[in-house]
């Protein structure tokens, strides 16, 4: 066979199966972006109707769709904002606590017992958000509306099933605890040990060595981990869905029955019911929605690839 | 508390050059009981006088380990200096937020096992469905069936192109494809499952021209979406991890790359990447919010296998609605029914 090549320059012969196979990674590499640009392309053609929708075709009584979206887009930002206030500084504790604190031969389990949580399915959150976690702290909301209903968030009627939008930030909480609990404790981990033992040899205590050494070092992991748990708060919809009792309005109240819902837990309620241009309109909520996803992870995403390319870890 | 507040400097029989000056061994586990008997205490007055009805037993550990926190605090502060006093804090905070973190779990865990077991024990949960059931009575067999036909399906479809894709990514992937690839790859795994749901059925209801199309498939295409980009992370970062001393090796003895990639790359990190694909699998086999939207909705779930229609037209039923005058009736769709293994279907109860 070597004869047959060309004298002056080895050639790598050009096999059918090499050609077949290298076709076929890209065909599935490029099918990806493909599936991507559908996703935008589709939702973008369905949604069309529903910007020059008639009033008529809106529920609740609004009468243009950027009226309609603006509550439900409110919602979804609001609870995702308060599950971010819970779930951040709980993360980064649970992540030092697996990193630094916790004994070495138990890190590591406790570590995967963390990452349990994110196997849960969404709609066994909603169970226990209705069943488990309203009936307990809705005397804790009686309370807080007691003693601090002046504080303008904390304004009552208090909700009698503690089925609010802050039960279901604390779910939401729970949800994105894995993500961002995993992404912290790997950046954690990457902490040059020199760094770290350096800083001990100095006199320092682990709370100084960790504020010193290990925070500064992580600081964008932490931010780029946030918004990939903001992104999955954002997106979530059984467990608001089935927590909160919705109303289309625009309300900071953490704690009374009215809630405003989200853009998925919308979609979700209102999409088997919905026929002619309701459909395009949710289409065109969902639109929305994956439009605000995309553009926190693909933040998320360009902190977390500039930060590879110049950390001192690799 | 006040039986530990004199124990610092009493255990010491002498100055100690590394001991001087620090809280004794055991001190944090000391104090921290002392915080939650004192706070138990507290609430125990407060039941007997009557305040409060019932021993308030998370009162006890919450207000507890606030308390543990102020008085390790302050100890700390009295003993050892603020530097310490703050690493003894933090050192409680953070342990603090990883119990908080289990506790979600273990209440869940706990919920599901005791309210779920009775419903598991029923002799026909895994043998009959909920057809033609009203009220108590019936199984799950047909949200079983459906839940394994819809990941088993969008498994088949996954599984070859994320693999195919992220062995382009580690063996042939270099430039710009390569990169627009990995970076939308990572944006993907951020879509919202309902996001995925709205695509398949928009996708769908444009190609069969039916906006009010419900079936099984759509639901694995929109599963699909959300499983690729899992499966070609978790293959990818395997099949870096074979050494590429043995492509190297595959490539000296003349065998061709696509040979190298299925006889020496793949089986190599087999095991890794069938771990990945279990993952993704977990990842998707929960998933509600698509199948609501693509595959139907119902008061509850109804799943069943449809036959093929020409083999028994029964496979494909009409149910009266539970809410009449909304939403769609369950037409029959031989067509639809045919191309696919498992649909919701609207059921009257």
């Amino acid at each position: 066979m070597t004869s047959v090549v060309a004298r002056d320059r080895i050639r790598t012969p050009q096999r059918p199966g090499d050609v077949i196979f290298s076709t076929a990674t890209v065909v599935s590499g490029s099918l990806i972006l493909a599936v991507l640009a559908a996703v935008a392309g589709f939702l973008l053609i369905q949604s069309l109707p529903a910007f020059v929708a008639a009033p008529a075709d809106f529920s609740g009584g609004f009468t243009n769709f950027w009226s309609y979206v603006w509550p439900l887009a409110f919602g979804t930002l609001w609870s995702a904002l308060l599950a971010m206030i819970i779930a951040i500084p709980l993360a980064i504790g649970i992540a030092l606590f697996i990193s630094h604190y916790a004994p070495r031969r138990i890190a590591a389990g406790l570590g995967y017992v963390i990452d349990l949580l994110a196997a849960v399915p969404s709609v066994v959150f909603g169970l226990w958000g209705i069943g488990v976690l309203a009936p307990l702290v809705q005397p804790f909301y009686a309370n807080l509306v007691d003693w601090f209903g002046w504080f303008p968030l904390f304004a009552g009627p208090v909700s009698g099933t503690g089925r609010t939008i802050l039960t279901v930030a604390i779910v939401l909480a729970v949800m994105v605890l894995p993500i961002i609990t995993a992404l912290c404790r790997e950046i954690f981990l990457q902490t040059p040990v020199l760094y770290e033992e350096a800083s001990l040899a100095l006199g320092a205590t682990r709370w100084e060595m960790i504020s010193m050494a290990v925070l500064p070092f992580g600081r964008s992991g932490i931010i780029s981990a946030s918004m990939l748990g903001l992104g999955r708060a954002l997106g979530e919809t059984m467990a608001v869905a089935m927590v909160l009792s919705p109303s289309p309005t625009v309300l900071f109240q953490l704690l009374t029955s009215q809630n405003p819902t989200t853009i998925a837990a919308n979609i979700a309620l209102n999409f088997p019911e919905a026929h002619g241009v309701g459909v395009n309109i949710l289409l065109a909520t969902g639109l929305i929605l994956f439009v605000i996803t995309l553009a926190v992870n693909m933040i998320a995403r360009y902190i977390i690839n500039r930060r590879k390319a110049f950390s001192g870890a690799n | 508390m006040s039986s530990t507040t004199a124990t610092p400097t009493a255990n010491m029989p002498q100055a100690n050059a590394y001991a001087a000056g620090k809280l004794p061994k055991n001190s944090t586990l000391y104090v921290l009981l002392a915080s939650w008997i004192v706070t138990g205490a507290v609430f125990l007055v407060l039941q007997l006088s009557g305040a409060t009805s019932g021993f308030n037993i998370v009162g006890t550990v919450f207000f507890g380990t606030v308390l543990y926190c102020v008085a390790i605090y302050a100890l700390s502060y009295a003993v050892e200096g603020v530097r310490r006093a703050k690493d003894r804090l933090v050192t409680a905070l953070v342990t603090t937020a990883f119990v908080v973190a289990l506790l979600p779990l273990i209440s869940l865990v706990f919920t599901t096992v005791v309210n779920g077991l009775p419903g598991i024990l029923t002799p026909t949960f895994f043998t009959e469905s909920q057809r033609n059931v009203v009220g108590a009575g019936g199984g799950a067999l047909h949200a079983i069936i459906g839940t394994l036909l819809i990941t088993g399906v969008a498994t088949l479809i996954s599984v070859p192109i994320g693999l195919l894709a992220a062995i382009y990514l580690t063996e042939y992937g270099r430039g710009r494809l390569a990169h627009a690839i990995t970076f939308f790859v990572d944006v993907m795994t951020g879509i919202p499952s309902i996001v995925a749901g709205l695509f398949a059925f928009a996708f769908f209801s444009l190609i069969f021209n039916d906006p009010g199309i419900r079936f099984g498939f759509g639901g694995a295409i929109a599963l699909s979406v959300l499983m690729i980009p899992v499966v070609v992370r978790s293959s990818e970062e395997m099949l870096k991890l074979v050494p590429n001393e043995l492509r190297e090796a595959a490539y000296a003895l003349g065998v061709p790359k696509w040979l190298t990639i299925l006889k020496v790359v793949l089986p190599t990190s087999l095991a890794g990447i069938v771990t990945g694909i279990m993952i993704s699998i977990s990842r998707v086999i929960g998933e509600t919010a698509p199948l609501l939207i693509i595959s139907g909705f119902h008061g509850e779930y109804e799943l069943r296998p449809v036959q093929p229609a020409d083999d028994d037209p029964s496979g494909v039923r009409v149910h009266p609605v539970r809410e009449p005058g909304h939403g769609h009736p369950g037409v029959p769709r031989p067509g639809v029914g045919r191309r696919t293994h498992a649909r919701f279907d609207r059921h009257a109860p």
